[in-house]
């Protein structure tokens, strides 16, 4: 079941027209000319609406639940899987998956927020929003991999930190801190994708990488839209415009050198092709660990150090 | 030593800068009493009777720990402004000018090289008044540096933490100064330097979930509100009342996060002896443990070189 954004309205009129005149082909009737041109037709004013997303609907894209998620990537792109769990010290978080496997046949350390795709696995993972446990598994993990020269990939899709009493009282600040301490400190290659939201601290805790790679409609941001809009403006309504004015696009981050390169998406946003998008996604990942293969741990460390405190020394 | 800018004369900049009138009373927020304004000053803005620890701004809060109340200004760092071109109900350009105006700081972070009971020492102090103690770049700027002239000066960083979080004007690169000012505290780390963090009313938001989280010692100020998420947020998300003394100082020290919660006239003594302990220096008052020998040569000893 196909589903369409609200500015999506011209595409989604198209493609049920186009679903009508099926019908009435399988009726018997000769309209496969038509069908091809409104086809064309669907395709372009598609084409031409993701070319110029405004930050709000990317914000929408990026949230989008049929949107490939962390899983899905690694489902897709990682054999021998075995998924790890536990913090070693209070319990185990399901909105931060992580363990190892094989990337193209190397061992790699996968860390990454899970949102869910079905109601049931969307509680599971308590939709992507992790607790103190994830961020101290994440470290749990990222330490291993350094002990076993391993590289490490984060896939960061996330609304931010979870909210909540238990998650304060347990040190949700503190095991933010200490796993963006921990990827800085990696002797190890990382690689970061953020794959659909990057919600403030809760995402930045495993997205100090060597090399940040960001999905053409992510949006990565210090705060939601919807919060800025109701802290500074005093309104929620003003969340698209809070969207605009924060610069929380691929592009925009680009230019502030916040991220390293931008990954296309497929026509329509990922969702529409989850299997291109992830193999986009494979090859991006492949080719920035190839650049960073004979770095020896000291470099691999500076150079994220520098790259960091680099951010913002620059700007035009 | 071009991070020199001045000697500070701490009394001669309080006048410029205060702004409330001599006579004025107050209300303390926790009891109520009302109290002369230039008592609680002068209890290092503590109201005396109810214990409440209100606010301290940069300069008071150098004056309370700095030997002789005299410390070197250190030159921060300047920073693209307004990078984003941001603008909400106001423009950010004009907030920044009204904070500056108002508290005669530049950004929200002040740093300062002196001497804790006679031992070098970098204090970074950020300051409420300048938009809520925010983590914006030159903040962040500022940290850095305060942290990587300890390394210089192989001495120890105490951080003064109060702020309500990132500053949202500047968008991700606020965010960016999580990632950037841990790097700062892992090369003091590196130095083998003590790193001491002081929690103070209100520490808050990505704050909280970089360097002010990641300190060799945490200290709170009584009544202290240090967290990660706001209280509103998380109600709104759990919708359920939170519990007496959540996320005070109180609280985190019960739930180990902090190490000690601290009255602020006890905070100057437990720095230095912090200080000295982590940089195995001798005890001030140290009882004349060698047995005097005759000594053949008079003894120098070494003048403090400022």
């Amino acid at each position: 079941m196909r589903s369409y954004l609200d500015f999506e309205k011209p595409v989604a009129e198209l493609d049920a027209k186009i679903d009508e005149l099926r019908t009435l082909e399988a009726g018997g009737s000769d309209i496969g000319e038509e069908i091809a041109r409104l086809e064309d037709k669907s395709r372009q004013a598609l084409d031409e609406l993701y070319a110029n997303l405004t930050p709000w609907q990317k914000t929408q894209v990026a949230r989008h639940p049929q949107r490939p998620h962390c899983m899905d990537y690694i489902a897709a792109l990682i054999t021998e899987f075995t998924p790890l769990a536990g913090d070693r010290k209070f319990g185990d978080d399901e909105a931060l998956v992580g363990g190892f496997g094989r990337f193209r046949g190397d061992s790699v350390c996968v860390i990454g927020q899970e949102k869910g795709a079905t109601t049931e696995s969307r509680l599971r993972h308590n939709f992507g929003m992790a607790r103190p446990e994830g961020y101290r598994k994440a470290v749990r993990l990222m330490e291993m991999a350094e002990r076993f020269g391993i590289p490490v990939l984060s896939l960061v899709d996330t609304a931010g930190a979870y909210p909540g009493i238990g998650a304060e009282e347990r040190g949700q600040a503190e095991a933010i801190a200490r796993s963006t301490d921990a990827c800085l400190q990696l002797g190890v290659a990382n690689v970061a994708v953020i794959i659909g939201e990057g919600g403030s601290g809760g995402a930045i805790a495993i997205a100090t990488a060597n090399r940040v790679l960001m999905l053409e409609h992510a949006i990565y941001s210090v705060i939601s839209p919807e919060a800025a809009s109701s802290i500074l403006w005093r309104d929620a309504a003003k969340a698209q415009e809070a969207a605009t004015s924060m610069k929380i696009t691929a592009q925009d981050l680009l230019r502030f050198g916040v991220i390293d390169s931008i990954l296309k998406e497929p026509a329509g946003g990922a969702h529409r092709d989850p299997a291109a998008m992830i193999a986009t996604t494979g090859d991006a990942i492949a080719k920035a660990f190839d650049e960073m293969r004979d770095l020896d741990g000291k470099t691999l460390r500076d150079q994220r150090r520098q790259k960091f405190l680099n951010i913002g020394r620059k700007l035009g | 030593m071009n991070w020199i800018t001045n000697v500070v004369r701490p009394k001669i900049r309080s006048i410029l800068r205060r702004e409330t009138p001599e006579n004025l009373w107050i209300k303390c927020p926790d009891s109520g009493q009302l109290v002369f304004y230039k008592d609680v000053e002068s209890n290092q803005f503590v109201i005396p009777g109810s214990n409440y620890h209100m606010r301290m701004g940069a300069v008071a809060r150098m004056k309370s720990i700095f030997d002789n109340e005299t410390w070197f200004d250190v030159a921060l760092p300047e920073v693209t402004a307004d990078p984003l071109k941001f603008r909400d109900e106001r423009r950010y350009v004009d907030r920044i000018k009204d904070a500056r105006a108002k508290t005669g700081l530049n950004d929200s972070v002040k740093v300062g090289f002196g001497k804790l009971e006679g031992a070098p020492v970098v204090l970074v102090v950020q300051d409420f008044d300048f938009m809520g103690g925010s983590l914006g770049m030159a903040a962040g700027e500022a940290i850095i540096r305060g942290l990587e002239l300890a390394v210089e000066k192989r001495s120890p960083c105490i951080v003064f933490a109060a702020s309500g979080g990132a500053r949202m004007q500047e968008g991700i690169l606020s965010l960016m100064q999580l990632p950037r000012t841990t790097v700062a505290v892992q090369m003091l780390r590196e130095a083998k330097l003590p790193y001491i963090v002081v929690l103070t009313n209100p520490t808050t938001g990505g704050v909280t979930a970089s360097y002010a989280m990641l300190g060799d010692v945490h200290i709170a100020e009584p009544g202290a509100l240090i967290g990660f998420a706001g209280a509103r947020v998380i109600e709104q998300t759990i919708r359920e009342k939170l519990p007496e003394g959540f996320q005070r100082a109180e609280y985190l020290k019960d739930h180990g996060m902090v190490d000690m919660v601290v009255h602020r006239h006890d905070l100057r003594a437990t720095l230095a002896r912090l200080c000295r302990l982590l940089t195995k220096s001798p005890a001030i008052e140290a009882p004349p443990a060698v047995p005097a020998l005759p000594a053949p040569l008079p003894t120098v000893i070494a003048a403090p070189s400022a």
